[in-house]
């Protein structure tokens, strides 16, 4: 069974429905690239996996050995407040109170993992600074670690790489490619169509027309080329 | 010299008692932009104090308690639900309560002393220093209980505080732990109010957290720093008040605004040599 297997997936918001019956699984190991225009429901179907949002109808199935909370998340704006005083660290570990449970402290391994996964991100020497007074893609490496500490399975990244310059941007990538290469599951939302095509394994296409399937699929269907192309004209274009 | 007599030594603490639980959840309050329910509660224990005073309960607590928790509980619910603006609801309850209040105090009470009784329960002018020893006892322990559980919720209330959706997809209750909040809250307010009023307590509560905050750049070091300030200002605040017969409440709230304006300007000066 897969890692994650959505059947018949129809969601929205009250009574409005942003997409329905989607089919496609995700397996151990698998760099999923989402993609669709803005308000394609992408946020919404990303919320929904993670089950901050209840499906209007069918299912989402967690199996080969994965459990709900073991699912990392690196959301597509934080919500938090410009003067919020955190340090780095602090943020880092905070990814570890999933594995809590009602165990109030974090223990000597969850430390631990917190500071093998600033390594990781290379942002240890940023373990004591604030986390408001740093740039957008040092945040992103920062909740991304935390991510990283909440699961060792699976990450699904909402946009990475939204707001970074082009160098920062090919950093995260490899950063993700890298993550991906050592064997975590990854599932990104993506605009950037040509960095799509370049590392996924699987496309899911949501929009008006659905496509699910690997990358090479992707690149012969109709949607495939006609959205490719358009990412062609656009880079060339700006 | 006023050591001697007991009700001061009581009243010095419970106001640090207090003041260190109050702190506490403030950075929380702050920074969820919850302030206002804080507001909000403490009109609705005033409200709950009148109607207890009217009905003549020999212990108030017993009512102003579960009816100021009940109120951060259904605060919280509309809160969280986005058809209903959060604010609006909690200034009409908040303005709701406060009148009925009065009203009923109005209405019904016997005593001759009306207008004094109202100020007193809205500025917390001399409570502090009638306390029984059975109510020192129970501002004690409710207190002590307040910073136990903040400090057993420490780093979950962090957690949910920096990023609730986090959170709760990566496997915390959430919701649990803002009810938690909620609660807790509740029952500072209702401790705080003995201290310095209804209409006071929000500053009690929201100016150590805001003037930590200049000062320091990580949770751990605002919350610290925010309960200490607390307590050196409350204490300091009831010293001046017992010395020169002003009113406790707003002496301990002037010392708040006081240190907070020295953050402020120390904070700027702090950062500007940082940069
Ligand atoms: N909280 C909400 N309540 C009601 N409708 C919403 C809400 N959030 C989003 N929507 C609607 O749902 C649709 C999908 O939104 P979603 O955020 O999932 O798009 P998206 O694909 O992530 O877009 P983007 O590329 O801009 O991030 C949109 O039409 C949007 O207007
Ligand atoms: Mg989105």
């Amino acid at each position: 069974m897969a890692f994650i297997t959505v059947t018949d997936l129809s969601l929205g918001y009250d009574e409005q429905l942003v997409l329905r019956d989607l089919n496609f699984s995700v397996s151990k190991g698998d760099y999923l690239c989402i993609v669709g225009e803005n308000g394609s429901g992408k946020t919404t179907l990303m919320k929904t996996i993670l089950h901050l949002k209840e499906p209007i109808s069918g299912k989402i199935e967690t199996g080969d050995g994965l459990k709900q909370n073991e699912i990392g998340y690196l959301p597509q704006q934080t919500i938090v407040q410009k003067d919020f005083p955190a340090s780095v660290k602090e943020i880092v570990l905070s990814g570890c109170q999933g594995r809590c449970g009602f165990r109030p402290f974090y223990s000597k391994e969850e430390k631990t993992l917190a500071r093998e996964n600033m390594e990781r991100m290379g942002i240890t020497d940023l373990a004591n600074r604030c986390y408001r007074d740093l740039s957008g893609g040092q945040q992103q490496r920062v909740l991304l670690a935390r991510a990283l500490c909440a699961t060792g399975k699976v990450l699904l990244l909402d946009e990475p790489v939204a707001g970074l310059d082009p160098k920062v941007t090919a950093q995260m990538y490899d950063l993700i490619e890298g993550l991906n290469k050592e064997g975590i599951t990854i599932i990104m939302i993506s605009h950037d169509i040509s960095a799509a095509v370049r590392y996924a394994s699987h496309i899911l296409h949501i929009g008006d027309r659905v496509f699910f399937g690997s990358r090479e699929e992707y690149l012969k269907s109709g949607i495939g080329k006609s959205f490719v192309e358009m990412g062609k004209g656009g880079e060339n274009n700006g | 010299m006023y050591l001697q007599y007991p009700f001061v030594r009581y009243a010095l603490i419970v106001g640090v008692l207090i003041a260190l639980c109050s702190s506490l959840l403030g950075v929380t309050l702050v920074l969820k932009r919850f302030s206002f329910i804080g507001d909000g509660l403490s009109h609705v224990a005033f409200g709950a104090m009148s109607v207890a005073a009217v009905l003549q309960l020999t212990n108030e607590m017993m009512l102003i308690l579960p009816v100021t928790v009940i109120s951060a509980v259904m605060l919280l619910r509309t809160g969280q639900n986005a058809r209903i603006k959060g604010d609006a609801a909690i200034a009409m309850i908040s303005v709701g309560a406060l009148a009925f209040g009065y009203l009923i105090m109005n209405i019904f009470s016997t005593s001759s002393n009306l207008t004094g009784d109202v100020c007193s329960t809205l500025f917390g002018s001399t409570s502090i220093l009638t306390l029984t020893p059975g109510e020192v006892w129970l501002c004690a322990v409710l207190s002590i209980a307040v910073v136990l559980i903040f400090i057993i919720f420490y780093n979950k209330i962090f957690a949910v505080t920096f990023d609730e959706e986090f959170a709760k997809a990566t496997g915390t209750r959430a919701e649990a732990y803002n009810l938690l909040v909620a609660v807790v809250i509740a029952v500072v307010i209702v401790l705080a109010m003995n201290l310095v009023g209804s209409l006071l307590i929000s500053a009690l509560v929201i100016f150590p957290a805001l003037s930590a905050m200049r000062l320091f750049d990580n949770f751990k070091a605002v919350t610290i720093c925010s309960a200490i300030l607390s307590v050196i200002c409350a204490f300091f605040g009831m010293i001046v008040s017992i010395l020169g017969g002003t009113p406790v409440g707003s002496t301990i709230v002037a010392v708040d605004v006081a240190v907070f304006l020295i953050c402020y300007f120390s904070g700027r000066v702090k950062r500007g040599i940082v940069r």
